[in-house]
């Protein structure tokens, strides 16, 4: 047997046991997927489900229908219509002003220097620390000074009055673009201020869409403040908290399909948003550590 | 112990080694959390010594305008021809003792008030209370005790929350005041070298330039102060009161009780210390299961479908990512639902499995259904990873005839851990916040009755949520936020100690 037979044979070999260990990560990962995708399509077939109840003892619903949809903009007793555009409103006000708090902050935190710079970073360090809902009801308290009591205009306030501290991703971003532009700008007598708008902001469109998306969907998904601070407002709820009342125990068993048909309504945009702009999400989220 | 010592152990004496320096490094973290209080004072008592000095040769050495400002604010600034800016530094002042004459002053001398309480029975207690008259009861005509004059008389609330407003209007009229100062001074020896102060026109301007970040920072971090600094120095002042369901303005005043409401939690009250000590338990546990299962198998997961030879690696990736993006409150609730007693999988397979209603099994549960919403989330991210490690690494290693095992283990791990290691921690402390997964799922439940308003899957912040909305127990609520917090800060300091990147921030600028 010569070498060049015998190294043949461990190649043939080699791929022989690639391919068996391929075949075996296929297997694994088709069994995660469906392992991952099943409470998804329960969730598809149930708000499709004709017959009433909470759960039936079959996967596949014996009849399909979309009278659950129909429902749920017309119900009375849970107006999803009204809580959407509430959402819509808290939403999409939260987000022009998130947005533009934290470009500000992150701007001026990476691009300039100013005595107290440290300062402000470690402030705000710390204050990220204390548990996001610990003062609460200091903050319905302080709602309620300023007359806005369970106001829509209350929750706008508490998703962006604190967008600020939220800097880390975008700063990151903005420290990645050279220097050298700002200085060239300079030379020519641009003003910071001229920097920031003509510069940068247009070098910036990635972390823009990011930070206008986080701070979009934020409000949608959000249940503690809104739980605590529209407590028993039922017209100035939001979605969170309305699907989340339809299962209460008087009404899961009439409204858990109807639920199902909301929750699918509002998963389908925020899923589509989400898959689309994945790989701002992980820039931003590993900007940072892949420096270190 | 030198280097050559450690590597002549073998390897289980390495992973000693190694575990023990680790357990060891926790109260030189400790330590050093002092050390870094020390050292903020110190800091603070040279910032306040050499502000003293700054100040006392201003006013020896200004001139009559300047001397003037110390006491009239922008007297300085008018007197140097800075007309519109001494008015602005003047009307200021106005402004503020305006403020602290009808309304500051009040605030301030009400937060400690001697409140006498005369109880049915006849017995009194006195306490520095926050406001002096309890708003009066009466019996209406039904026999039934009612509050009258709610707006007139004193609430607790409002007395502390316009007590901490005022201080921190004070803080910011004081760094107006030593602004003045140094204004005046500045502009009088520009005067004496024979320069002009600048117009008050290019003083605006400097703000779209030199001073651009004073424009950038002021709305935001007034609101900033005003909606979080603010409600979180109200909430921990919260935490040394009374301020309780028994005790809720308007209808009765709440008292400072010192540090009763900590004693209670640690020690003195058996139930709520009982409580706090599982939950706390439960806390850290759920942390470490929740953060390393989903470290560890989601890098696995990343691995399985950047796998050279796997196909479809978009639709792999695709499957997992829209299970992360439907919103966690509906992900959840449909888990909550799927593993009801009588729902979902136990109605289909016709078993009664108490997934989420027997203690152990709905601690299991929540760690497993954390790893499905989890999962995704670090394939994603350490999917991004992977496609960084230089490729010349594994090409010298293959050369040096290292096989795909050794490869993982001395290139893929090692790199991957370096990198995320602050993303770790991160979750790690994210996970002790973590809200969502726990009170969606279980909501704390199941509930024993030795629990004080919380159940044996509740974490410290689920109590907190519960203790501030179902029971209005505001300040017990307020002493578990410091704590979380406190456990927060360390876990952060020990990232932060760690991580080159917090120590060379400006080396990537």
């Amino acid at each position: 047997m010569t070498q060049s037979q015998s190294s043949k044979e461990m190649a043939t070999g080699y791929a022989a046991r690639t391919k068996a260990f391929n075949i075996l990560v296929y297997v694994i990962l088709a069994v995660m997927v469906i392992v991952w995708i099943f409470p998804i399509v329960w969730l598809i077939l149930q708000s499709l489900r004709g017959e009433e109840g909470i759960s039936t003892p079959y996967f596949f619903p014996h009849e399909i229908t979309f009278k659950n949809y129909v429902r749920l903009f017309t119900d009375e007793r849970f107006p999803f219509l009204r809580w959407f555009f509430n959402t819509l409103f808290v939403a999409v006000l939260s987000c022009v002003i998130s947005t533009l708090f934290i470009l500000m902050v992150s701007y001026a935190f990476s691009r300039l220097r100013f005595k107290s710079r440290k300062t402000f970073l470690n402030f705000g360090l710390i204050l990220g620390m204390f548990p996001g809902f610990m003062s609460m009801a200091a903050t319905y308290s302080i709602m309620e000074i300023f007359g806005l009591k369970q106001q829509l205009i209350a929750l706008v306030i508490v998703y962006s009055a604190g967008a600020g501290l939220g800097y880390q991703v975008a700063k990151g971003f903005f420290d990645t673009i050279p220097r050298s532009l700002d200085e060239a700008a300079k030379i020519d007598g641009a003003t910071r201020n001229q920097i920031f708008w003509q510069i940068i902001l247009p070098l910036s469109k990635p972390i823009i869409v990011y930070t206008a998306l986080t701070t979009f969907i934020g409000p949608w998904a959000d249940y503690i403040f809104v739980s605590y601070f529209m407590k028993d407002n039922s017209d100035n709820w939001t979605v969170a908290l309305g699907l989340y009342q339809m299962l209460g125990n008087q009404t899961m068993s009439e409204y858990f399909t109807v639920f199902c048909a909301g929750a699918v309504v509002i998963a389908i945009p925020i899923t589509v948003l989400f898959v689309i702009m994945q790989r701002f999400y992980v820039e931003g989220v590993t900007g940072g550590a892949v420096k270190g | 112990m030198d280097y050559l010592d450690y590597v002549q152990m073998t390897k289980g004496q390495k992973f000693a080694y190694k575990l023990k320096s680790f357990f060891a490094a926790i109260p030189k973290v400790i330590v050093k959390l002092f050390m870094y209080i020390g050292y903020f004072f110190k800091k603070l008592f040279t910032i306040i010594g050499t502000g003293l000095k700054g100040y006392g040769y201003r006013f020896a050495k200004g001139d009559i305008g300047t001397k003037l400002s110390f006491i009239i604010m922008g007297a300085g600034n008018m007197m140097h021809r800075q007309i519109a800016k001494g008015l602005i530094f003047l009307a200021t002042e106005v402004a503020y003792i305006w403020f602290m004459i009808s309304f500051g002053s009040v605030q301030i001398s009400k937060i400690f008030s001697m409140n006498v309480d005369v109880f049915r029975d006849g017995s009194t207690i006195v306490s520095g209370a926050l406001g002096s008259e309890p708003p009066l009861k009466q019996e209406n005509m039904l026999g039934v005790e009612e509050i009258v004059n709610l707006d007139t008389l004193d609430n607790s609330n409002k007395i502390l929350l316009f007590f901490v407003m005022t201080v921190l209007i004070s803080i910011a009229f004081f760094a107006i005041y030593i602004a003045n100062t140094k204004s005046a001074f500045a502009t009088q020896q520009q005067l004496k070298e024979g320069v002009k102060p600048a117009s008050f026109l290019a003083e605006m301007k400097d703000f779209l330039d030199e001073k651009f970040h004073v424009t950038l920072l002021t709305l935001p971090v007034l609101l900033l102060m005003l909606f979080t600094v603010l409600p979180i120095i109200f909430t921990i002042f919260m935490a040394f009161t009374n301020y309780d369901k028994e005790h809720q303005p308007p209808g009765s005043l709440y008292w400072w009780v010192g540090f009763d409401n900590f004693a209670d939690v640690f020690y003195a009250n058996p139930m709520k210390s009982e409580t706090f000590g599982k939950i706390l338990v439960w806390t850290l546990v759920w942390a470490v299961f929740a953060t390393f299962t989903n470290y560890i198998f989601g890098i696995i997961l990343a691995l399985m479908i950047n796998k050279k030879g796997i196909k479809f690696k978009g639709f792999w990736r695709t499957m997992f990512v829209i299970t992360a993006a439907v919103p966690q409150f509906v992900t959840l609730l449909i888990m909550r639902l799927l593993l009801g007693d009588n729902t979902g999988l136990n109605a289909m397979w016709g078993t009664s499995i108490p997934f989420l209603s027997d203690a152990t099994w709905a601690r299991i549960t929540v760690i497993v259904v954390n790893m499905w919403v989890g999962i995704p989330y670090t394939m994603l991210i350490s999917s991004g990873l992977l496609m960084n490690i230089p490729a010349d690494l594994y090409e010298s290693a293959r050369i040096d005839g290292a096989n795909a095992f050794q490869q993982f283990t001395k290139i893929t791990f090692p790199y991957i851990f370096f990198v995320t290691t602050p993303y770790l921690i991160t979750t790690f402390v994210g996970n002790i916040n973590n809200f969502n997964v726990i009170y969606f799922l279980t909501g704390g439940g199941p509930s024993p009755s030795n629990y004080y308003q919380a159940g044996q899957t509740d974490l410290l912040v689920t109590w907190l949520y519960k203790l501030t909305v179902n029971s209005s127990d505001f300040n017990l609520a307020a002493v578990i936020g410091i704590i979380v917090f406190v456990i927060c800060a360390i876990g952060s300091l020990i990232t932060f100690n760690n991580s080159k990147a917090a120590k060379n921030e400006e080396e990537f600028s």
